[in-house]
């Protein structure tokens, strides 16, 4: 279990600068999960840890000590990866039990840390098969088993469910969670799914364009992104963003929309600027029930689609020119054409800046 | 319909029948004649088979000491091939991973192997003469060795662009060095393309001629070169020449029908990726 630092880490792909000046923080026994759409570097980031990728500019300590120039088989950590990369060849034994023989470890110790890491996966009846035998499941469970018995310091993980069908990801999902707990090992997750981001991690690092966009617990992330670009990245459904312009109204302010609406904006130290966007979550727009909060905005508008998934029904309405998705409990909510009165309120909207796309607190 | 599905089927095992006699025919005959007396071989009409089955053919060879030549073949053509191998293997491992050479470097590469041989013959004779390379196990091995060395780099390039690159990532993370992911990964992974790329490799050698005819005199004589000193000004010894080519043949005839797996379906991976 180790702690990882990284300070001011650059790598650039010929002409493509793909991290910009990295600085993160993970402490010992954290799981943290790097997530960000495709090309944000996450990948990457995790590469450079692994020493799959040299170093170019900055550091990065494992433990405390710099593996910068250290090979990747020396850095005492485990990877799994997207495609299992498990060797056809060998049987779900042999894959296990690989990095231990590359490490010239004794067969009795081989044989107990297998037998241990499968016991712990459910996959000891599996123990003779070949790759191309195992489900898709089954194979990331040997993979994850890899892992487990080389006793490394450091897990990292690069997208290791993107190929798993929606049903076996979840359990998976949960199976990867359990062994953090149970292993308490420092872990480090790539994923472009912000769900899988959601629920496994301890700190979430969202990623853009090389750069880390925010970084901190999932919750707080959520409830207070840092700018609109994280907050319409967590979330499905993504957030409802409104563009409108800053009206007076004697002491306080207002948000004009484009279709004559106006919205009440609470008061705010440094003032409003000329034009402001509002952000607010599908699941807090919702039907408007008897007025409870001073907070509140009510708006009416035309449904324009249904969507109903079971347990929740998602309208599709357009406020301010702004295709908006409201998250409703599911019953008889009316069909396309018809008027609904929806309701959210403002002190679940975060408001952000046009052009800058900062979050204005 | 029966009738007439009957009739194509039939049609159709018939004209297998005439390829395969006009395929195997030559081969058959070249091996009937090693079994033949003179007198057999001469006789018209042709003995399409003959009365009495005598190896009298084989055993003068053996007893001459021409057969020793098959044994030359076979060390020329199994080392250079080993060789060729283990070098090109690596080549071609550092050309797709960390493209040695640059993108182009594996083209300029197999056309070495366009050139034609006799083209630098010469130079070649008259740079072995002055080493004292002529007529040695060596110098011959290290030709064939650079003969050979492109098409085997050309080829495992492709089959070795076929791994994973995260069966070896995931290699050198679990602990292994460089040497120990092409030997524990990539030689596994690339088997097919190995054995149907040597095989290749290895007839390449085996049935060289220009190269060994030039380049050898008494001591390391190739079995091609053998049997040409059968062809005579005044006649041709055609039992011993079929005998000799029979003994040829017996080698390669046996590696191919051993990785016969393996030669097809490592030439149609290396179909589908070049």
């Amino acid at each position: 279990m180790s702690d990882v630092k990284i300070s001011g880490l650059h790598k650039t792909f010929g002409q493509v600068h793909v991290l910009k000046g990295i600085d993160l923080e993970i402490p010992a026994g954290e799981f943290t999960v790097l997530v960000g759409p495709s090309g944000c570097g996450k990948s990457t980031l995790l590469r450079t840890i692994a020493g799959l990728e040299e170093v170019e500019q900055g550091n990065i300590l494992i433990a405390g000590v710099n593996v910068n120039t250290l090979r990747p088989r020396d850095r005492n950590i485990a990877m799994v990866f997207q495609n299992y990369a498990l060797y056809p060849y060998l049987n779900v034994f042999e894959n296990i039990a690989f990095g231990l023989r590359a490490r010239k470890m004794p067969d009795s110790e081989v044989r107990s840390r297998v037998h241990f890491a499968a016991e712990m996966l459910g996959i000891t009846g599996l123990l003779d098969r070949l790759p191309r035998e195992l489900s898709g499941g089954q194979r990331q469970r040997v993979a994850i088993g890899r892992a487990i018995v080389r006793k490394a310091q450091l897990f990292l993980f690069d997208e290791p469910l993107s190929n798993l069908d929606a049903q076996l990801r979840d359990e998976m999902r949960g199976e990867i969670k359990r062994l953090h707990q149970d292993l308490g090992i420092t872990m480090i997750y790539v994923t472009h799914d912000q769900i899988e981001a959601m629920t496994l991690a301890d700190k979430i690092v969202l990623m853009r364009g090389g750069v880390i966009e925010q970084m901190g617990a999932p919750l707080t992330i959520y409830e207070r992104p840092a700018n609109r670009f994280v907050a319409g990245f967590l979330g499905s459904p993504k957030m409802n963003f409104i563009l409108g312009d800053v009206i007076n109204r004697g002491s306080s302010h207002a948000m004009l929309l484009t279709d004559g609406e106006t919205i009440p904006l609470p008061q705010r130290s440094g003032g409003w600027g000329q034009s402001i966007v509002l952000g607010i979550r599908p699941q807090h727009l919702e039907r408007s029930e008897p007025i409870t909060s001073v907070n509140e905005v009510r708006l009416k508008r035309t449904i324009e689609i249904v969507q109903p998934t079971g347990s929740r029904t998602y309208i599709t309405i357009n406020i301010g020119g702004a295709q908006c998705i409201a998250e409703t409990e599911s019953m008889e909510i009316g069909r396309p054409g018809e008027l609904i009165e929806l309701s959210f309120d403002l002190s679940h909207a975060v408001f952000f800046d046009p052009i800058s796309g900062a979050a204005l607190v | 319909m029966a009738l007439n599905r009957r009739l194509n089927l039939f049609g159709r095992y018939i004209l297998a029948c005439c390829l395969l006699v006009f395929f195997v025919f030559p081969i058959y005959w070249l091996f009937i004649i090693s079994f033949k007396t003179p007198d057999e071989i001469f006789h018209f009409p042709p003995v399409w088979y003959p009365k009495n089955i005598q190896f009298a053919n084989f055993s003068v060879l053996f007893k001459d000491g021409d057969a020793i030549s098959v044994l030359n073949s076979l060390i020329l053509a199994g080392t250079s091939t080993v060789i060729a191998m283990v070098f090109g293997t690596m080549c071609a491992y550092s050309l797709v991973r960390f493209k040695t050479g640059g993108e182009n470097f594996a083209v300029w590469v197999i056309s070495q192997r366009l050139m034609p041989p006799i083209a630098i013959i010469f130079p070649i004779f008259l740079l072995y003469v002055y080493l004292g390379w002529v007529d040695t196990y060596g110098g011959l091995i290290i030709l064939y060795t650079a003969f050979n060395l492109p098409y085997v780099i050309w080829m495992m390039r492709g089959y070795i662009e076929d791994i994973p690159l995260e069966l070896e990532e995931s290699a050198l993370v679990d602990g292994c060095s460089r040497w120990r992911v092409l030997w524990k990964v990539v030689f596994p992974m690339a088997r097919t393309g190995l054995f149907a790329t040597a095989v290749f490799t290895f007839v390449f050698a085996w049935n060289e001629f220009i190269f060994a005819l030039v380049l050898t005199r008494t001591e390391v004589v190739t079995y091609t070169v053998q049997v040409t000193h059968y062809f005579g000004g005044q006649s041709n010894f055609w039992a011993k020449i079929a005998a000799m080519s029979a003994l040829g043949t017996v080698p390669v005839f046996i590696t191919v029908s051993l990785l016969q797996r393996f030669l097809v379906r490592g030439i149609s991976m290396g179909a589908v990726k070049g």
